[in-house]
């Protein structure tokens, strides 16, 4: 049968298909759906672990005891798991170990762009990197295959035009691979890395490059494709295709394993063109693999080190290098586009993070922040986040910067699935160091950024089993930090409150505001939209500056101030209140007033609701 | 109308529209019909009201590129008008911009700091383009139908007057997606947005 399938999609189905017992993963764009897709599936175990190291030594510990293991997670996520992904290829395994790692150029929802293809080459772990959905599939049943065969892991490295594309898959049964073992294997000089072991481990690691660079030489995943002889295209990925699309003339090798390379392969096939170009997204990583060999060749020159390719990139570049184009660049005509506004990301109406920021902003104080949906209170007129880095960074940039000497007192934010992530390490660091850093954990019970998933403060797994909460203020006090406070992410005045009093020791101290993202569907039923009674409001704009995407400027005027009134967009607002808390004139009511206002306005209607206009 | 052996569609709008389940149909539309097809998204992240970006693919023989081409689209099917006039290159000389009649204003435009463009803009940029624009007021015709939500299936349905392709095969793949209780709804949202692109196909 054949199925439209997402390139995560078919990731997980060929996972699945090759038998896998466990999938380990923590959510990151573009490679979150590979597990949830995976959790779908019988017979496998899943979880979001905390962080991707955890996932990557959890599907070790699978593999090692003899089920094949798959861990999946986005690019930067393997610099966090890069230890483990280090010792994995020195110890290999029982069963198959796949690790997959969907970089994103372009960084459509990245903090950097990075070449995980080095990574593979750094830890002699063979790579194989897919250019359609088939291909995703069938590599990873691949993966498993070569993992067992060559005893190391493999990376399945892929990109997010490849995780967020669907294309045909032809989908297949389950094979049952039966557990290797019944009990864990006692092999320490092979998965005990004390130098002695590992000294010995070394060796056997470089002739397993070696071997697997001898297959890679046959191995139909790496194919020549003949076609007219002056130009010669070698690529891999999503590059292929635009290869296809772009040049369909020349004679392509295709590479579907990127680490190590078939040298005789790239030779036979650089002697048989006359122009030898190398077309990669990224990095001149198989460029480089060519240049090695002795050969002459084109790539970075032509193609660019930033960013994605696409057709029309390709196709501009390609005709500018005298490459046979399949047709000359479409012409479009000079258009007269007016000035567009953008539509940038901000914090959603009603989301729990800003009433925080609202403080910090006011405040003025400096602010490491961290990555998740509240780096957007770094927009204005929030504008309240002075540093963001990597997940987990804010916190031990507060305190350096403390510990250093500076003359402010230094705040840091970090979101709740963030904080178990990678930020308890730097604040129990803080607890241990002993710096004044105040630091706010945003509990808004999910992680919200990568699209809600669970994590360990919400009581819930990702196969949906119930678990224990991992309370973040008991956690924070048993660190040894006195100064501990949760309040409500909606109420502006006790987050003030608590502020003040934290700030007024010396000390470490911590902040939880906790509320639930109002977008999780049981907050969504919860909505009640606030409206602005013009009569009272006096156009002073303070309900502006909390940066809500559901407060407008009304097109009347205030009298007094002669500025606009504001309005409020009952399609967006959910009713958090936090304007209407810092309204000084009492003219936007609460839910309360909001409710009670509708209830009279019902009982002096007698008509029925339906009849109404 | 068009007669090809193979379509390039952009789609493009604001969150929550429903332009991804409108391409994951397309896509399977194509399939159907016995064309090679594929589909790529970028769906911006986890707030309310970002921009979503689907290029859908379908050649009677292979697609390579996922992506489709600056100039390339034969059909630039824009679920807001502001969005249209933003990805307007895309579609080509002779290609068709479906737009749905309906502003989603960005916080750029509410907090003061931009101006939502004039209507007048859209004919005058797609003229300038040498394509055709055909409006549908979308939500207007979905709530005819039944409910404003089905605003996708009416721009599905204009989109469908475009192909030479039977009427039966739209219907069977969006009834693989859409529940049996809103099959009616639909169904009607579907033909309304047929019968208003007829219009264009004549002319
Ligand atoms: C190492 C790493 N893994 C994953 C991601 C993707 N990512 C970005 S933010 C985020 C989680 C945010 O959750 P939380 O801290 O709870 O903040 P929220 O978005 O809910 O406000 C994730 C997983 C990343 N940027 N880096
Ligand atoms: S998704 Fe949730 S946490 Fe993210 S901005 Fe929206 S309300 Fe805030």
């Amino acid at each position: 049968m054949r199925r439209i399938l997402s390139g995560n999609e078919a990731i997980a189905r060929g996972a699945w298909e090759a038998g896998v017992h466990l999938g380990a993963a923590y959510p990151g764009t573009p490679s979150t759906e590979i597990l949830e897709e995976l959790s779908r599936f019988p017979k496998v175990y899943c979880e979001w672990s905390t962080n991707e190291k955890v996932a990557l030594d959890v599907a070790a510990g699978a593999a090692y005891a003899g089920y094949r293991a798959l861990a999946t997670m986005k690019h930067v996520g393997l610099n966090v798991a890069a230890d483990s992904f280090f010792y994995a290829s020195f110890t290999g395994a029982e069963a198959g170990l796949v690790v997959v790692s969907a970089d994103d150029p372009a960084m459509h929802s990245s903090q950097n762009e990075q070449d995980n293809r080095r990574f593979a080459q750094f830890a002699r772990v063979p790579c194989l990197d897919p250019s359609d959905s088939q291909e995703c599939k069938d590599f990873t049943i691949l993966g498993f295959e070569l993992s067992e065969r060559f005893d190391s892991p493999i990376l399945l490295r892929t990109t997010t035009r490849i995780n967020h594309s669907a294309t045909p898959v032809e989908l297949g049964e389950r094979a049952e691979v039966a557990p290797k073992h019944v009990k864990f294997p006692r092999n320490p000089e092979k998965y005990v890395m004390v130098p002695g072991h590992a000294r010995k481990r070394h060796p056997i690691v470089e002739q397993r490059t070696l071997d697997v660079a001898a297959w890679a030489e046959t191995a139909s995943i790496n194919r020549i494709e003949w076609r007219d002889r002056k130009v010669g295209i070698i690529t891999a990925g999503v590059a292929y295709q635009y290869a296809r699309e772009v040049f369909p003339t020349a004679s392509v090798l295709k590479l579907g394993m990127v680490f190590p390379t078939p040298a005789q392969l790239i030779r036979t096939f650089a002697d048989g063109v006359e122009r030898l170009v190398v077309m990669e997204e990224l990095d001149p990583v198989l460029e480089e693999q060519v240049r090695l060999l002795g050969l002459a060749c084109e790539g970075k020159s032509i193609f660019p080190i930033c960013g994605e390719l696409d057709p029309t990139l390709v196709r501009r570049v390609g005709a500018a290098a005298g490459l046979p184009v399949d047709h000359a660049p479409v012409e479009i005509p000079a258009i007269d586009k007016p000035e567009l506004p953008a539509r940038p990301p901000v914090l959603c109406a009603g989301c729990p993070h800003r009433a925080v920021f609202q403080l910090l902003s006011k405040k003025r104080v400096p602010v490491a922040g961290d990555i998740g949906c509240y780096s957007l209170g770094l927009l204005p007129p929030l504008a309240a986040i002075h540093t963001t880095g990597c997940m987990g960074a804010g916190i031990g940039v507060a305190h350096g910067a403390a510990r250093a000497g500076i003359g402010e007192r230094m705040v840091a934010v970090i979101g709740d699935s963030t904080f178990y992530h990678s930020g308890m390490a730097a604040l129990a660091n803080v607890a241990y160091n002993r710096s004044n850093v105040l630091t706010i954990i945003l509990d808004n019970r999910t992680t919200a950024m990568t699209g809600h998933q669970p994590n360990p403060g919400t009581g819930v797994t990702l196969e949906q089993q119930p678990s224990d909460v991992i309370d973040i203020e008991p956690l924070v006090r048993s660190l040894g930090i006195k100064h501990a406070m949760t309040v409500d992410g909606y109420d502006v005045e006790g987050i003030e409150k608590a502020y003040i009093e934290l700030m007024s020791h010396n000390e470490p101290a911590v902040l939880i505001a906790r509320r639930p993202c109002v977008l999780l569907p049981e907050i969504r039923k919860q909505w009640v939209p606030l409206y602005v009674i013009a009569d009272k409001c006096t156009g002073c704009g303070i309900c502006f500056r909390i940066g809500c995407p559901a407060i407008l400027k009304s097109t009347e005027m205030a009298s007094g101030t002669q500025k606009p009134k504001a309005l409020i967009d009952p399609s967006l607002c959910t009713g958090c209140e936090v304007c209407s808390q810092v309204c000084p004139f009492d003219a936007i009511p609460n839910r309360d007033q909001v409710r009670l206002a509708e209830e009279e306005s019902h009982q002096s209607c007698s008509e029925p609701a339906s009849e109404r206009s | 109308m068009l007669d090809n052996s193979s379509y390039s569609f952009v789609l493009v709008g604001v969150g929550g529209q429903g332009t991804l389940l409108a391409s994951n149909i397309l896509t399977e539309v194509g399939l159907a019909a016995g064309f090679d097809a594929k589909k790529s998204e970028v769906h911006g992240m986890a707030q309310r009201g970002g921009s979503v970006l689907s290029h859908v693919r379908w050649d009677r023989e292979r697609v390579h590129s996922p992506l489709v081409g600056v100039g390339e689209a034969d059909v630039l099917l824009s679920f807001e008008k502001m969005e249209a006039i933003r990805f307007a290159e895309l579609v080509r000389k002779g290609g068709t911009a479906v737009v749905n009649d309906m502003a989603v204003v960005p916080i750029t435009v509410s907090s003061g700091k931009g101006i939502y463009p004039g209507d007048e803009h859209l004919p005058r940029l797609f003229g300038e383009l040498g394509a055709k624009l055909l409006m549908v007021p979308g939500e207007k015709l979905a709530l005819e139908s039944g409910t404003i939500k089905a605003a996708n299936v009416v721009l599905l349905g204009a989109v469908s007057r475009l192909l030479p392709l039977e009427e039966a095969l739209w219907w069977q793949c969006l009834s693989q997606r859409i529940p049996a209780k809103f099959l009616d709804i639909n169904q009607k949202a579907f033909a309304l947005g047929r019968a208003a692109a007829a219009e264009t196909v004549a002319g």
